[in-house]
C-alpha cells in the first residue's frame, strides 16, 4: 500500500502538521471558553437576553465555514491579516461559541431550583453559589459543549488550510491538487484520528473532573 | 426571641401577608399552619429575607433584621427545605460544613462537629461522612438536611415543610428524632406545615393563617379546645378532641396515690379498701410497689383466703409518660374502662378511667 | 442535538445574521457591490449546481436515514441501540473535509464523490436523531397501544413516529445545516457549486469573486435553516410540539 509507505516516510511532517492543527484549535478553544462560559453564565440572568444571544450564535453557526473565512478575508485585509493564522483563529472562536454558550446556559438553568434556594437560604453570595453549587454541577454538560466545539473546530481547522493556516488539511489540499490519493488518505485519516482522540480525551477529562456524587455509574 | 411587627408583603395587587404581628419566645417550636396560599411560607421566608417585606419589621433578639446584611443574616439562621437541597457534588461532610466554611471557621473543628451532629440523628459518622447525597435514602438525606442547618449553631431554625416528602412511617421516626434533638438544643424554630397532626405533635405554639392574615396564635391545646372561629375549627378538623388526647400525658390525667393491696393481704382487707374508696376493682402490687395484678369486688365478696390466691392478670398497663391517645387506644383494644399506670420501672403510680378522660377534655370546653 | 426557536425569534436571528452579512459586504467598501454583481451569471449557474448537490444528497440521506433509523430501533436491533448510537457518534466526529477526501479517494474526482460524501455526512445525524426520538417515546404509550390491539405497524405510524417527530425533525435540521455548510467544499472534489467562486477568489486574492460566492452561500444556509425551522414549527401537531 502506497499510503502506508507515505505515512511511514513522512512521520515527522505529519507530526508537525498535527501540532499546527492542535495549536490552532487549542488557542481558539481557550479563547472561546474564556468568552463563551461567562456569556453563558451572564445570560442565565435574563430569559430575553438568553433567547437573543442563543439565536444569533445559532444563526452565525449555520454560515458555512469557508463562507465565513471568505467574509473575514476582506475585513482583515485592512490590517494586512487577510489570510493565515489570525482569520482562522477568529473563525474558530466564532464557531466554538454556540456549543459552549448553549451548554453553559442550559446546564446552569437545569440546576435544581431547590439547590439554589438552599444555597441562598444558607447565605451564599452570587459568586459563592456559582463556585460551590452551580458550576460544579454544570461542569459535565459544559465540558460536553467544549467537546462539541473541539470536534467541530478540528473539522473547520482542516478547511482553514485553504486560507493558509497550515495544519493537517494541507495533506488533503495537496492530495486534491496533485491528485495524490496517498496524501489525501493520510490527511483524512490523521485529522479523523485527531478528532476521535480529542473527543475521547475530553470524555475522560469530564469523568475525572466530575464530582463522584454526580456520576451516574460510580 | 423572634418578633414580627405588622409584617406585610404585597406582590403587585395581591397581599400575600397582611399585617402579621406575633412573638415567638426563645426555645419555642412555632408551627405556621394553613391551607396553601395562606401566606405561611412567605412569612417564614421574610425572616431570612429570601423575600423582602413590603412593610413591617422583624426583630431577632431585639435587633431589627432590616439593618443587617441579608447574607450575614442568613448565615446566622438555619434553613431546612422540603426538597432537602443537599448539594450532590459535595460529600455529606462538606454539605454539613457549608455554612461553617462560609463563615471561615476552622476546618478541623467544623468537621469534628459534623461527626457529632450526625451521631445525634443516629447516622454513623464513619459510614456517612464520606458518602454522597445520592447514596442516602430520603429519610437519611432529610436528617442530614436538618443537621446541616444546625452546623453553625444558629439560635434560630427555619423549616419549610421539612418532612413533607418523606413516607409516613419514616416521617414519624424523624419527627420524634427532631423532638429529641430540639429538647437538647432548644433552638427557636419556625416551622411551616399544612399538616395539623404534625403541628399538634411538634409545636409549642401554632399560628394559623388564612388569606395572608394571622387568625389565631396560641398553644396547640388551646387552639384545639377553643378554635377562634369556624375556619379554624374546620381546619383543625372535626376530630379535634381526639387530637387533644395527644397533647395530654397520662400522668396529668390519672388518679394519683391510689390504694392497693399486696399478695399477703386477706380478701376481707381488699373488700374493705374497695368499699371505703367506692371502687369495684383494686390493684395488687409486689413487695416494692410494682403492679402485679388486680381483683374485682364481685369475684371476692364473701370469700375467704388471701389476695395472692385470687389475683387476675392486669389486662393492660400504660406508662405515665404516654399520651392519652395511647391510653384510650389500649382501653379499646382490651375492652376495659380503666388502666393501671406505671412508671418506667413498673411501679404502680395511679390509674386512668374513661370517665376521667372525658371529664378532663370536657372541662376545658366549659372554661 | 436539538435546536429550539419560535418564529418571532427566528426573525430576529435572520435580521441579525443578514446584518452581519451586510456588514461584511459594506466593510469591503460599497464599490465592491457592482463588481460582485458582474458575476451574476456565474452566481446563478453555480447556485443551481449548488442546490442540485444539496437536494440530491439531502433527499438520498432522508430516504436512507429515516428507514434505517426506524429499522435500528425494531426488535432484534433495539437491544443494541446504545452500541449502534456510539458507532454513529464516532462517525459524526470525522471532519467533513476528511469525509469528502475519503469519498474522492475511492470514487475519484467529480459530482458522484461530492454527492456521496454529502449524503454520508447528512445521513448520520438523521439516523442518530431518529433512533433517539423513537427511543424517547414513553414505553407506557406503546404498552397502551398494544393493549388496545394495535399491530406493530399501527403502533409505529400512529404512536411512535408522531411522538418522535419533533426530535427527528431537529435531527433533519442539524443534518441539512451540515449539508449546506459542507456543500461549498464539493468544488474541491470536482462537484462544482458556489465553492468555485470562493476558492478561486481566495487563490486569486480576488475579494469580489470571493464575496460573490461567500455571500450567497451564507444566505442559502440561513434561509435553509429558517425554512426547516418553520416546518418544525408548523408541521408538528401542537400536542407533541414543545415550540407551540
Amino acid at each position: 500500500m502506497g499510503t502506508f509507505q507515505f505515512i511511514g516516510e513522512n512521520l515527522p511532517l505529519i507530526w508537525t502538521r498535527t501540532l499546527e492543527h492542535i495549536w490552532l484549535v487549542g488557542i481558539s478553544i481557550v479563547i472561546a471558553i474564556c468568552t463563551g462560559v461567562p456569556i453563558g453564565i451572564l445570560i442565565t440572568r435574563s430569559r430575553a437576553l438568553a433567547d437573543r444571544v442563543l439565536y444569533v450564535a445559532a444563526a452565525v453557526m449555520t454560515i458555512p465555514s469557508i463562507a465565513l473565512f471568505g467574509l473575514l478575508i476582506p475585513v482583515l485585509s485592512k490590517i494586512g491579516q487577510g489570510i493565515g493564522f489570525l482569520p482562522a483563529v477568529i473563525a474558530l472562536v466564532i464557531y466554538a461559541q454556540l456549543p459552549i454558550i448553549r451548554n453553559t446556559y442550559t446546564a446552569i438553568m437545569n440546576v435544581d431550583p431547590s439547590l439554589r434556594e438552599a444555597a441562598v437560604g444558607m447565605g451564599m453570595t452570587f459568586l459563592q453559589r456559582l463556585r460551590h453549587v452551580e458550576l460544579p454541577i454544570a461542569l459535565p454538560v459544559i465540558i460536553n459543549g467544549v467537546r462539541n466545539a473541539v470536534v467541530l473546530n478540528i473539522a473547520v481547522a482542516a478547511i482553514a488550510t485553504y486560507i493558509g493556516a497550515g495544519g493537517l488539511g494541507t495533506f488533503i489540499s495537496r492530495g486534491i491538487s496533485q491528485t495524490d490519493p496517498r496524501q489525501l488518505l493520510t490527511g483524512a485519516i490523521a485529522v479523523s484520528v485527531l478528532a476521535i482522540v480529542a473527543d475521547f480525551s475530553l470524555l475522560a477529562l469530564r469523568r475525572y473532573l466530575t464530582s463522584p456524587g454526580l456520576r451516574t455509574n460510580p | 426571641m423572634i418578633r414580627l411587627d405588622r409584617l406585610t408583603k404585597a406582590f403587585g395587587s395581591v397581599t400575600a401577608v397582611d399585617g402579621v404581628t406575633m412573638d415567638v419566645p426563645s426555645g419555642a417550636v412555632c408551627v405556621l399552619l394553613g391551607p396553601s396560599g395562606c401566606g405561611k411560607t412567605t412569612t417564614m421566608k421574610m425572616i431570612n429575607r429570601l423575600i423582602t417585606p413590603t412593610s413591617g419589621k422583624i426583630f431577632i433578639d431585639g435587633r431589627d433584621t432590616s439593618t443587617l446584611d441579608a447574607v450575614t443574616l442568613r448565615r446566622s439562621i438555619g434553613y431546612v427545605i422540603q426538597q432537602i437541597g443537599l448539594f450532590p457534588n459535595k460529600t455529606i461532610e462538606d454539605n454539613i460544613c457549608v455554612v461553617p466554611d462560609l463563615l471561615g471557621w476552622d476546618r478541623k473543628k467544623s468537621r469534628k462537629r459534623a461527626a457529632e451532629l450526625l451521631e445525634l440523628v443516629n447516622l454513623d459518622p464513619s459510614v456517612f461522612l464520606r458518602r454522597y447525597p445520592k447514596e442516602l435514602s430520603g429519610g437519611q438525606q432529610q436528617r442530614v438536611g436538618v443537621v446541616r442547618a444546625l452546623a453553625a449553631d444558629p439560635p434560630v431554625l427555619l423549616m419549610d415543610e421539612p418532612f413533607g416528602a418523606i413516607d409516613p412511617i419514616n416521617r414519624e421516626v424523624i419527627q420524634d428524632e427532631f423532638m429529641k434533638l430540639q429538647a437538647e438544643l432548644k433552638k427557636t424554630v419556625v416551622f411551616v406545615s399544612h399538616d395539623i397532626d404534625e403541628a399538634v405533635k411538634m409545636a409549642s405554639h401554632i399560628a394559623i393563617f388564612r388569606d395572608g392574615k394571622l387568625i389565631q396564635f396560641d398553644k396547640p391545646d388551646h387552639i384545639l379546645a377553643n378554635p377562634i372561629d369556624n375556619f379554624v375549627a374546620d381546619f383543625v378538623g372535626g376530630d379535634r378532641t381526639l387530637k387533644r388526647l395527644r397533647l395530654v400525658k397520662v400522668a396529668d390525667a390519672m388518679q394519683v396515690a391510689p390504694v392497693s393491696v399486696v399478695a399477703g393481704d386477706s380478701l376481707e382487707t381488699a373488700v374493705a379498701r374497695m368499699e371505703a374508696n367506692n371502687h369495684t376493682t383494686i390493684v395488687m402490687v409486689g413487695p416494692r410497689g410494682r403492679a402485679r395484678g388486680f381483683l374485682h369486688l364481685n369475684d371476692i365478696r364473701g370469700k375467704g383466703g388471701v389476695v395472692g390466691d385470687h389475683v387476675e392478670t392486669l389486662p393492660g398497663l400504660i406508662n405515665v409518660n404516654d399520651d392519652l391517645r395511647n391510653a384510650v387506644s389500649a382501653m379499646f383494644s382490651h375492652g376495659v374502662t380503666w388502666l393501671a399506670c406505671v412508671d418506667d420501672e413498673g411501679f404502680y403510680k395511679g390509674y386512668v378511667t374513661q370517665r376521667g378522660i372525658s371529664q378532663l377534655l370536657g372541662a376545658s370546653y366549659r372554661e | 442535538m436539538t435546536t429550539s426557536s419560535s418564529p418571532a425569534s427566528s426573525y430576529t436571528s435572520i435580521v441579525s445574521s443578514l446584518a452581519l452579512v451586510a456588514l461584511g459586504a459594506w466593510a469591503a467598501s460599497s464599490g465592491l457591490l457592482g463588481t460582485i454583481l458582474s458575476y451574476r451569471e456565474d452566481i446563478l449557474y453555480l447556485a443551481g449546481q449548488h442546490l442540485m448537490l444539496v437536494a440530491y444528497s439531502s433527499a438520498l440521506a432522508l430516504a436512507i436515514g429515516l428507514p434505517l433509523g426506524i429499522a435500528l430501533t425494531r426488535k432484534p436491533l433495539r437491544y443494541h441501540a446504545d452500541a449502534i448510537t456510539q458507532v454513529i457518534n464516532l462517525g459524526t466526529t470525522i471532519p467533513t473535509l476528511a469525509v469528502l477526501a475519503l469519498a474522492m479517494s475511492f470514487l475519484g474526482i467529480g459530482a458522484p464523490s461530492a454527492i456521496f460524501g454529502l449524503t454520508v455526512l447528512t445521513l448520520l445525524p438523521i439516523v442518530l436523531n431518529t433512533i433517539a426520538g423513537l427511543s424517547m417515546v414513553p414505553r407506557y404509550l406503546v404498552e397502551a397501544a398494544t393493549g388496545m390491539g394495535m399491530t406493530d405497524r399501527q403502533i409505529l405510524f400512529r404512536v411512535e413516529l408522531p411522538n418522535a417527530l419533533f426530535v427527528i425533525l431537529a435531527g433533519v435540521r442539524t443534518a441539512i445545516a451540515i449539508n449546506v455548510g459542507t456543500a461549498p467544499l464539493a468544488f474541491l472534489v470536482g462537484g462544482g457549486g458556489l465553492g468555485e467562486l470562493i476558492f478561486t477568489g481566495i487563490d486569486l486574492m480576488d475579494t469580489s469573486m470571493l464575496l460573490a460566492g461567500a455571500i450567497p452561500t451564507a444566505m442559502l444556509a440561513i434561509v435553509a435553516d429558517f425554512a426547516i425551522g418553520q416546518c418544525q414549527y408548523w408541521l408538528i401537531p401542537r400536542g407533541v410540539n414543545p415550540l407551540r
